[in-house]
């Protein structure tokens, strides 16, 4: 009983149609006249708590449900390539030959571009972002962290067609000025665009695994007489190992999955990059300019879903290697 | 008023604390605690929670640099220089004035690693000296025996004592002159609380030890001399014999006999 006055304040304060409810429920004691006031209202709120869980019950299944059917989805379509068109897995990992009008799906270019530009991204972006975090966790001022941790977070929110279009009207004529690329578009122009994109995701992680750590650990190394730099570098930073890998997968999660702002400055051509600055193409740019040309049963489309199914599949295993890293955390 | 007096008790001290005051923002934690404590003896640090033994303690080998907020006035000398003048470098004083925690920190790192760590970021390279560093340090704090065996495998997987120890080894490591010991063994079972109270016997053979004692047992048991403290001021201090059986203040007479704290 002793929780039954709470509930009954909280559904006073929901407003009107409650009001009503209430009301209702008292009209409806006085025409059964066997039961005291207290123990309808017990039983009201009881009805309460049980319309509540099943409106969470029902969000929760119907979220499940959608996923579910846009995984079953993906894996029907993606490898109708493989069953349908009977074009071999072995090719659409390893070959380069792409021309869906004639049956050939190799994807290698796009799997290879998707793996550079993340691996660029991650290589520049994942040191640059873990030496932001140490420093906004273990150098800069109270003051100044305050500031500029919810100034990092907010660049999270930075759509990326505006990332891509910095990219387009800044980057591409920078590097086309400065280095050998004739026009600019590139893996580095898509690897530097993502770097800058994954940087407050690695930040803001890695700061939260540098906070997380005991004050014991940084007042035992003081204690040895180490500077903050020995300490930072001694024991904050293998200390912060498992909290410092998940800031990496979810950056490189991130870039992977980063379709809009790559395909602005990658340029686009089916093949191999010839160097660091030279036109290529990725999984996620591949599906996004095809995908509208790409006639419905088609094997293109086949392809295409293929290529989905793969980005959804690497998702996953990123997930599951977060999951692997935080459990040594214990 | 208080015992404390420079010359009332005949120490020829290592560090002196002279009207030291400690503030957390606006609250003052140590009222103008004057303290000596002698070369290669234990001084133990007593007083009931709150009183501000931790506090003191930390501000004998500059903690409280670390803690936003604190702020320490007045002298504390280790052979006679001030670790708080201007230009005296904080990580050169930890290195003379080592500290062990009230919880065993041990790094997550190997037992080796751990030892090897202070050697280590004071510039020592050579494999055989680190291995000859960490085993002395092993010995000397009673572990070795226990570890010998095992030294490549992580710190966190031993005892509550025995990562104790291992961190009495590592203050040990870097060649220290005092060891500030902040309540060692209140996180253990009486057993290793007896291991580490015959460490510190050791200890003091080389070393000055500064302890912080929840324990007036402990305190009586291993110091030479005696500290009290009471709402952030030193009410008595003097042997550790004279303090357990002929107090001068009521306060530290009522305290040892159980009457608060």
């Amino acid at each position: 009983m002793s929780d039954v006055p709470k509930t009954d304040n909280r559904s006073h304060r929901q407003g009107i149609g409650e009001a009503t409810q209430v009301v209702a429920s008292l009209w409806f004691s006085v025409g059964k006249e066997t039961l005291s006031v207290i123990s309808l209202q017990a039983a009201k709120s009881h009805r309460n708590e049980r319309i509540a869980v099943n409106v969470l019950r029902g969000a929760a299944v119907f979220v499940i449900f959608a996923i579910a059917v846009l995984i079953v989805y993906l894996a029907f379509e993606g490898t109708k390539t493989f069953s349908v068109d009977k074009f071999p897995v072995w090719k659409f990992l390893f070959s380069s030959d792409y021309d869906p009008g004639n049956n050939l799906g190799g994807s290698a270019v796009f799997i290879t571009g998707t793996l550079l530009v993340t691996g660029f991204a991650i290589v520049v972006g994942g040191p640059f972002g873990i030496a932001v975090g140490v420093f906004l966790s273990e150098v800069a001022p109270a003051r100044m962290a305050q500031i500029l941790k919810p100034a990092i977070e907010l660049l999270v929110g930075i759509p990326s067609v505006v990332y891509g279009w910095l990219g387009l009207t800044l980057l591409v004529p920078f590097l086309r000025t400065h280095t050998s690329s004739p026009s600019g578009f590139g893996l580095a122009a898509a690897g530097i665009v993502l770097s800058i994109m994954i940087l407050p995701t690695v930040i803001s992680l890695s700061e939260d695994a540098f906070r997380s750590l005991p004050v014991s650990l940084r007042e035992g190394s003081m204690a040895l007489g180490s500077t903050r730099w020995q300490m930072i570098t001694g024991v904050l930073l293998p200390s912060a190992s498992s909290g410092l890998t998940v800031a990496l997968i979810l950056g490189i999660a991130r870039a992977i999955g980063e379709a809009l702002a790559v395909q602005m400055v990658i340029g686009n051509s089916s093949q191999f990059p010839r160097g660091i600055f030279a036109p290529t193409a990725s999984l996620t740019t591949e599906i996004v300019i095809d995908m509208g040309g790409a006639p419905q049963g088609s094997f293109q489309e086949h392809v295409l879903f293929s290529m989905a199914l793969l980005l959804l599949l690497i998702a996953m295993a990123l997930i599951l290697l977060v999951r692997f890293a935080l459990r040594g955390r214990g | 008023m208080i015992d404390v007096s420079p010359g009332s008790v005949d120490i020829r001290e290592k560090l002196n604390a002279i009207h030291l005051n400690v503030f957390y923002g606006s609250f003052q934690a140590i009222k103008d605690a004057s303290l000596k404590m002698a070369a290669k003896t234990v001084t133990a640090l007593i007083g009931p929670s709150g009183c501000g033994k931790s506090t003191f303690l930390r501000a004998l080998n500059r903690m409280h640099d670390l803690t936003p907020g604190a702020r320490v006035e007045g002298e504390v000398t280790l052979d006679g220089q001030d670790i708080y003048a201007p230009d005296a470098d904080p990580v050169v004083i930890r290195h003379r004035i080592g500290m062990v925690f009230q919880r065993p920190n041990p790094f997550p790192k190997t037992i080796y690693e751990n030892v090897a760590y202070g050697p280590k970021i004071h510039g020592e390279r050579d494999k055989a000296t680190l291995d000859a560093t960490v085993e002395r340090s092993l010995r000397q704090a009673a572990l070795w025996d226990e570890v010998k065996d095992r030294l490549n495998r992580s710190a966190l997987d031993l005892s509550g004592g025995q990562q104790q120890r291992m961190c009495i080894a590592r203050v040990l490591a870097v060649e220290p002159e005092v060891i500030l010991m902040d309540e060692p063994a209140s996180a253990l079972d009486p057993i290793a609380t007896s291991k580490i109270e015959d460490l510190i016997g050791e200890l003091k053979k080389e070393f000055s030890v500064v302890i912080v004692t929840h324990s007036m047992q402990q305190a009586a048991r291993i110091s030479e001399y005696t500290a009290f403290f009471h709402l952030g001021e030193i009410i008595e201090f003097g042997t550790t014999t004279n303090i357990f059986t002929r107090p001068r203040e009521k306060k530290t007479e009522d305290y040892i006999t159980g009457r608060f704290g």
